[in-house]
């Protein structure tokens, strides 16, 4: 078990200072002037509670898939995939390749019809129509609840990480920010959410292509990287599947049955198809086409994505080989502050900078946008202001989109317990989305599940999920070596009892009319379905059958140099 | 925020109250309406021209910061001079993104058609 916290990072502050100049601040200085531009200029489309939630569900796939990739690819996600590869080795891949493309290619494939053409708004408030209020109202306080966390979560580690290497104090990174974010989502709702997120993700790609390529240069390529690692790790270490047989120990913790199970079906399922900090990406996407296509364009950058993070972290695994150790200053979260202040001159530390710095906050944007839009949605016009006019709830989702933003300042600190952001996040994931996952896939394959079995599912599944990562795994009653072992069987345990009990209580009480469920369950087609393709979708680079099906065969092959 | 009610005003907002969005139905109509009423189809700018924008100038910035880079900078980036071919390539990337907004302008949206009873649009409501 790792025991250092990230708070260990601030003796570093020194270590890790980067050289930055007046050129790096320019081009820092530079986006965030764009972003504020995009605030003010997507101001003028915001008419309506609609465009200002759901950016009147009107976008281009290319934007919101783009978006629907850079929403997941925050900082923290960068820093801790760098983290779990300096720590882990090449597992890295399993959280990219069966661990994200298989879920978002259901999403696009299976989910999207009934999300898109049922016209709900959230996720939530799809529960709404598949089961009832219990179950409404349980999940939006719950998703509420993840996402003031995991983006309180974002800024607090950018506080950490802005400290390090500029300098600059934590609350001032901490103020500039969360400005930042509130400003230009308050004046152009998801519209302003959705560009700034796609613009980090070419910003983000210019920062992380040249650090993996002098990474490279650095450890003498390809060769000299996995020969490198192979002497001093072993040879699982560079491998995907090596040492993941039950009941042998690799460093992961974990065997390929919990890999598959936990994290490649429930954990990545759940949190794929059913966090609506993602899914709201899809929903704003102009026609059902589009809507589909937005899960299953992002799927092929995320293919390879992971080497820009992966490779990264193996390199600092080599050049630091005590990294992560008490023999070391230098934490798994520190692999790419370090690469960036060992390898990259001023101009394109600039433009690192700003990249990470864009991830931060297109991370945390992408919580906010969501939040908002469950809390003025689905809590606040269904159970305290109803019924009033359409301007009223766009004036109230600025305002909770401030008090969003302030109460992240608030929880920043509740991610300091964990060393390893990205454990922490799945930890979050496997209690929120797990259970919200057997919900929707029960739900809408199984027309008899009943109305209330919806809110009991997702009650049961959450606690499963943490009782047994807080008493069981924390206490030691089970012996799993580690968190991410932890987090993969809790997700399995939330998956289990979520349904199990959703089951027993559908056998009991009454399921929801026939009628009532057109466009809700698999096999029934609402009248937003019928909407006919736009012109042009057609072609067959567009065919999201065609999209899914190759991004899976793709990862399934990236997979063979890993294999053997 | 009491806003004074007119006496349409209130019959709408209680028609609001009476369909809060619990039902499938409801969700469909308040969606469809709000659909039509929406503005970021017609008024929201190419996204296209801020990223080509951007990458221009950061593409010039860098690319410029390489030619001019010192030896020890060089030598810091494992001998390559990684600020001017990141320079060109973003240089690249926003030229691709300005020369495809001036082949394929965005299609500018049919104007918002008047005011059609819900039963035909939903029969044939354009995308």
């Amino acid at each position: 078990m790792r025991t250092p916290t990230y708070f260990a990072a601030e003796p570093l502050a020194a270590e890790l200072r980067l050289p930055t100049n007046w050129l790096d601040y320019t081009i820092l200085g530079i986006y965030f002037v764009v972003v504020l531009g995009i605030g003010f200029a997507a101001r003028r489309s915001v008419k309506t509670s609609l465009d200002f939630f759901l950016s009147g569900r009107s976008l281009p796939a290319w934007i919101t898939g783009l978006a629907f990739i850079s929403a997941n690819l925050a900082a923290t996600e960068i820093l801790g995939m760098a983290a779990n590869s300096a720590q882990y080795g090449a597992y890295t891949v399993h959280w990219y390749w069966i661990g994200a493309i298989p879920a978002m290619v259901f999403l696009g494939l299976v989910m999207m019809p009934f999300y898109y053409g049922s016209k709900v708004r959230s996720v939530p408030e799809f529960l709404l129509l598949r089961f009832d209020r219990g179950a409404h109202l349980l999940s939006s306080l719950l998703f509420a609840f993840a996402a003031i966390l995991i983006s309180g979560v974002n800024l607090y580690a950018l506080a950490i990480v802005v400290e390090a290497l500029l300098g600059w104090p934590q609350w001032v990174a901490i103020v500039v920010a969360g400005f930042f974010v509130l400003a230009y989502i308050t004046l152009g709702g998801l519209s302003s959410a959705i560009y700034n997120e796609v613009l980090q993700f070419f910003v983000i790609l210019a920062a992380l292509i040249p650090l993996s390529v002098l990474g490279l240069k650095r450890v003498g390529g390809w060769d000299g990287l996995t020969d490198s690692l192979t002497k001093a790790r072993g040879d699982d270490f560079v491998t995907a599947w090596g040492g993941t047989g039950i009941g042998s120990d690799n460093p992961l913790g974990a065997n390929w049955l919990t890999i598959v199970l936990g994290l490649g079906f429930v954990l990545s399922f759940g949190y794929w198809t059913t966090n609506f900090a993602e899914v709201q990406r899809a929903l704003s996407a102009r026609n059902l086409s589009a809507a589909q296509r937005t899960p299953l364009i992002a799927a092929f950058p995320k293919i390879f994505i992971v080497f820009l993070v992966m490779i990264p972290g193996l390199v600092a695994a080599v050049l630091v080989p005590q990294i992560g150790t008490a023999d070391s200053d230098l934490q798994y979260n520190d692999a790419i502050p370090y690469l960036m202040e060992q390898l990259l001159p001023n101009g394109v530390l600039g433009i690192a900078v700003t990249g990470l710095l864009a991830a931060f906050m297109a991370g945390m944007a992408a919580n906010v946008s969501s939040f908002n839009t469950v809390f003025t949605n689905d809590i606040w016009a269904k159970y305290v202001v109803l019924g009033r006019e359409d301007a009223y709830y766009v004036r109230f989702g600025r305002l909770i989109t401030a008090i969003g933003v302030l109460a992240s300042i608030g929880t920043a600190f509740l991610a300091s317990s964990f060393s390893n952001i990205m454990a922490y996040l799945q930890t979050l994931f496997s209690f929120f989305n797990v259970p919200m996952f057997v919900v929707f896939i029960v739900g809408m394959f199984w027309k008899r599940a009943s109305m209330k079995s919806g809110f009991w599912g997702l009650l049961a599944g959450t606690t499963a999920a943490m009782v047994n990562y807080f008493v069981l795994y924390k206490q030691d009653v089970i012996g799993i070596p580690t968190d991410q072992g932890a987090n993969f069987v809790s997700a399995i345990a939330g998956f289990v009892a979520g349904a199990v009990v959703m089951v027993a209580v559908s056998l009991f009480t009454a399921p929801k009319p026939a009628e009532e469920l057109q466009g809700l369950v698999y096999g029934t087609v609402s009248p937003g379905m019928a909407e006919p393709p736009a012109p042009g979708d057609e072609a067959w680079y567009r065919k999201p059958a065609l999209l899914g099906w190759g991004a899976v065969i793709l990862a399934a092959a990236c997979y063979i140099p890993f294999s053997f | 925020m009491s806003e004074q009610f007119e006496p349409d005003e209130r019959a709408a907002a209680a028609e609001r109250l009476r369909h809060a969005g619990f039902s499938e139905a409801d969700v469909q109509r308040e969606v469809t309406e709000l659909e039509e009423k929406s503005a970021t189809a017609a008024r929201i700018f190419d996204l296209r021209r801020i990223i080509g924008g951007l990458f221009v100038v950061y593409g010039v910035i860098v690319t410029i910061t390489g030619l001019t880079d010192s030896d020890a900078d060089i030598a810091k980036a494992q001998g390559i001079n990684i600020n001017l071919w990141t320079g060109l390539g973003m240089l690249l990337l926003g030229i691709f993104f300005l020369v495809w907004l001036k082949l394929r302008p965005a299609a500018h949206p049919t104007p918002p058609v008047p005011p059609v009873p819900p039963e035909a649009v939903e029969e044939k409501r354009p995308e």
